[in-house]
């Protein structure tokens, strides 16, 4: 992966012009409901607002809650997208965490 | 203290997705409202989170919505669930986990250009009803399946 600071990896496919993105955060996605060792009820950290950009258009726009598994998985498809174009991704969580990412849409595989 | 600071945070947070979505002329200000909605996700019962999420508890079932989840899962800690529309105008998929602590657990709004089908994983605590919603011109329609859980994955 080309950064593999951030916290927002993607694999995407092209078929014409039809992008399928495959999305990973990175994200502990806590409930709030575990308990530590000690008994302590871990404080719930999730993402609750996830938005990915294409040419200025929100493709998608996911509000999640804690039960969504840890390190969020999601995958979709959208249409008018060609090689090279950028996905921009933006996620926010629930204690104001955040980060987000400029992904270029791919269809070569990369290592 | 806590409270101050979500409140804080709820409001930062709805401001700066307002002015983006305003600005981008890309949402109505009614779905800008939408942002977390804090009543639908915390929502302890089915019924709540269907009220809270959509204003209403029953939608129509269809048989074009396609839920695709395991009939057994495993780990309850990642169930890969897809839903897939073949309903015109499809522009929000929800997922929702009867017998979660909180039911709803995702709603994804999908752009213009964006095909109604979405694949992700979510935590099971028990084995439970996995019901699917989606907005389809304005209208609600949903599908369910019953998903076994052998180990759950919401702790506690």
């Amino acid at each position: 992966m080309a950064n593999t600071n951030s916290t927002i990896q993607i694999k995407s496919s092209l078929k014409k012009d039809v992008a399928t993105i495959r999305l990973l955060v990175s994200h502990p996605m806590e409930t709030g409901m575990r308990k530590d060792k000690k008994g302590n009820l871990i404080p719930a950290k999730f993402i609750q607002s996830l938005i990915c950009e294409h040419a200025g258009n929100t493709v998608l726009d996911a509000e999640l809650n804690s039960t969504i598994s840890t390190n969020p998985y999601i995958k979709f498809q959208f249409s008018g997208a060609k090689d090279g174009d950028s996905l921009k991704i933006s996620w926010s969580d629930n204690t104001g965490g955040k980060d987000s990412a400029e992904l270029e849409i791919t269809s070569k595989r990369k290592k | 203290m806590d409270q101050q600071r979500r409140l804080l945070l709820k409001s930062t947070l709805a401001a700066s997705t307002t002015g983006v979505a305003i600005s981008a002329g890309l949402l109505t200000p009614k779905a800008v409202l939408a942002a977390w909605n804090s009543a639908a996700f915390e929502a302890k019962d089915l019924n709540a989170a269907m009220t809270g999420a959509f204003g209403a508890t029953a939608p129509e079932e269809s048989n074009q919505i396609e839920l695709k989840a395991p009939e057994v899962a495993e780990n309850g800690a990642s169930v890969t669930v897809t839903v897939s529309s073949k309903l015109a105008k499809t522009n929000a998929i929800s997922i929702l986990v009867q017998n979660n602590a909180q039911p709803l657990s995702a709603t994804f709004n999908l752009g213009a250009t964006t095909e109604a089908t979405i694949t992700t994983n979510i935590k099971m605590g028990k084995t439970s009803d996995v019901i699917a919603v989606v907005k389809a011109d304005g209208k609600l329609y949903s599908t369910k399946q019953l998903v076994k859980v052998t180990i759950g994955g919401c702790g506690g």
